[in-house]
């Protein structure tokens, strides 16, 4: 599987608020806190090495 | 009664080669684990060995104290393994917490077939004293309070000055192998370097004997909630009732004050009194503060000088990858050095120190992997190391990025073709993977070159360019099919008198193994029989 940067979010203004408001009322430091657990808990639902580097890739 | 570490076990005696100039076919300095490993494998194969040490006794301290299954399949090879399981340590529980937090817990289920466990916990005066007793017993000679302090290498021999209580003798050997420790005297006095990282961490050891019925499991901290603890903390049992705790300080610390026995026991105190709310009574059997490195020398093998174990590589204790490393290079060199003086090429050396540097990288790799995660460089590296710690909590899949050192396991050593598409972990390069066979274990049947047969003829023995190997047929159970077989129905593996796999066909192939066993000799098609 490839790594897609096309558009693959249903309502992307949802998907953006849902986001934001996951950070609601957190300090920075709790925000850094999460944003590591998501990034964690979505490369292993990707699972794939590859794909994760080149997301890691595309990040930077 | 003398603790064993307190007993001079192969004191100073003159010896007739301080008066009169003796060669000697193979002289390690050295009587450390890697040193007498290496000692009674030529031993049992043959060669006269000298050992020089300029100590008289084991070393003090619990030191390397976690020895994996490889080690003591060497071991056990070598007639030393049993009192050591006998005595040994087996935990399979192991808890995690992350500050005040227990984070998870495992169980290490055992697999079936192997004659050694994953791995033990043994203080390393006791593995020491059992290679001395094994060592005296098939005619190794160990010279006690024999220091070296002169070496000259020469093509065709090396000159040695040892130094001793009467004074310093000259001594000549065909092969010289330093096992003389991460601070290898040897290598300074060749100018060779010893390159790498240093950690800028200390590491506060104590060994602890408690009576108090505690339980037998490993306790691994990250950021230890007690005072004083440093920024991760181990618990770990060993025989005797003794404990191993180990701290980690930091780099900016008083090493004096650090030391200091009434503030040991305060962070020792609350470590054990963490989980079950009392203090058990205990007394501090020995205590030490270390730091570590990750280095290793560019090449092992110097002319006829090679070098082994720590003195040739060094990696932070987590993982326990250097005595078990060592040990490695000790069982990778002895086969090869046998060849070479029964009259081989001097190359074959070659490769003794290609594998042996490539391990070295590897377990480099692998402990420098744990010391980052306990210890993160970057405040986002301490963001994402913590965020690993609090998903462990609840959701298994962070569990596995969870790393206070990995368990070692031998490398699989490259570039050796796969002529069956078998398991990966039985492929060319790999140690042979132990299983159960009619009677007893399959380690116990392996001597020098041999071809394990599953389903398939093969003559009893092959001989090439004057190495034997003889034939070991594997039962055909669920075992052998799962790290042998794989979806083919027959195969033939070759292994070398270390058991690492040279190479494995799906049937008896003659011309190939014969030409598997010349490359694994150092006799390629190129080079030209003598």
């Amino acid at each position: 599987m490839p790594l897609n940067l096309d558009p693959n979010i249903v309502d992307p203004d949802g998907f953006y608020d849902d986001l934001l408001a996951a950070h609601m009322g957190l300090s920075h430091a709790e925000s850094d806190a999460l944003n590591a657990r998501l990034i964690l808990i979505l490369c292993n639902q990707i699972g794939d090495r590859d794909v994760i580097r080149a997301a890691l890739r595309a990040a930077r | 009664m003398n603790a064993v570490f307190d007993t001079p076990l192969y004191p100073y005696a003159w010896h007739a080669d301080q008066d009169t100039l003796a060669r000697h076919r193979v002289v390690i300095v050295g009587a450390g684990p890697v040193g007498l490993t290496l000692a009674i494998d030529l031993a049992l194969q043959g060669v006269a060995v000298v050992v020089l040490d300029d100590n008289d006794r084991v070393s003090t301290g619990s030191r390397a104290i976690c020895f994996a299954k490889r080690t003591l399949e060497i071991l056990d090879r070598l007639g030393v393994a049993a009192p050591l399981t006998a005595k040994g340590v087996q935990w399979n529980k192991g808890r995690v917490f992350f500050g005040e937090r227990e984070v998870y817990d495992f169980t290490l289920l055992a697999e079936d077939g192997h004659k050694q466990p994953a791995f033990i916990n043994l203080q390393q005066y006791y593995l020491e004293a059992a290679l001395v007793a094994r060592a005296h017993a098939v005619g190794v000679q160990i010279r006690g309070g024999n220091r070296v302090i002169g070496v000259v290498s020469h093509d065709d021999h090396v000159a040695l000055t040892v130094d001793t209580p009467d004074g310093p003798y000259p001594l000549e050997a065909d092969w010289l192998v330093a096992c003389d420790g991460a601070r290898s005297p040897l290598r300074d006095m060749l100018g060779l370097a010893f390159e790498g990282r240093v950690f800028e961490d200390n590491f506060l050891i104590a060994d602890v004997k408690m009576a108090a019925d505690f339980p037998t499991e490993r306790w691994f901290w990250f950021a230890p909630p007690f005072e004083g603890a440093g920024r991760s903390a181990l618990l770990h049992k060993q025989p005797d009732d003794v404990w191993r705790i180990d701290f980690q300080l930091g780099w900016d610390i008083d090493r004096t004050a650090e030391l200091d026995p009434v503030r040991i026991r305060t962070r020792v105190d609350a470590m054990l009194s963490s989980q079950t709310g009392a203090v058990p009574a205990y007394d501090l059997e020995w205590t030490s503060i270390y730091t570590f490195q990750c280095r290793r020398m560019e090449k092992f093998r110097h002319g006829r000088v090679l070098f082994a174990g720590d003195a040739a590589h060094q990696v932070s204790p987590f993982g326990a990858r250097g005595a078990n490393s060592g040990i490695q290079d000790a069982d990778n060199l002895a086969w090869k050095l046998v060849l070479v003086l029964d009259g081989g090429r001097d190359d074959l050396l070659d490769t003794y120190a290609a594998e042996r540097e490539f391990a070295a990288d590897e377990n480099i790799l692998h402990s420098t992997r744990a010391t980052d995660f306990l210890t993160p460089k970057t405040s986002m590296s301490q963001i994402f190391r913590d965020a690993v710690l609090d998903l462990a909590a609840s959701h298994a899949f962070a569990r596995p990025l969870v790393n206070s050192g990995r368990l070692s396991v031998p490398c699989i050593y490259p570039g050796l073709a796969d002529g069956l598409a078998g398991p990966g972990l039985t492929r060319p390069g790999a140690a042979c993977v132990d299983v159960a066979v009619d009677q007893g274990f399959l380690v116990e049947q392996l001597h020098g070159f041999c071809m394990l047969a599953i389903n398939c003829d093969a003559p009893e023995a092959l001989r090439e360019a004057g190495v034997v190997a003889r034939r070991v047929d594997l039962p055909m159970t669920d075992a052998v099919r799962a790290r042998y077989l794989g979806d083919a129905s027959a195969a033939i593996y070759l292994l070398r008198p270390d058991q690492h796999i040279v190479g494995r066909w799906p049937a008896y192939d003659e011309d190939a193994l014969r030409a598997a066993m010349r490359a694994a000799i150092g006799k390629n098609e190129d080079a030209i029989e003598p």
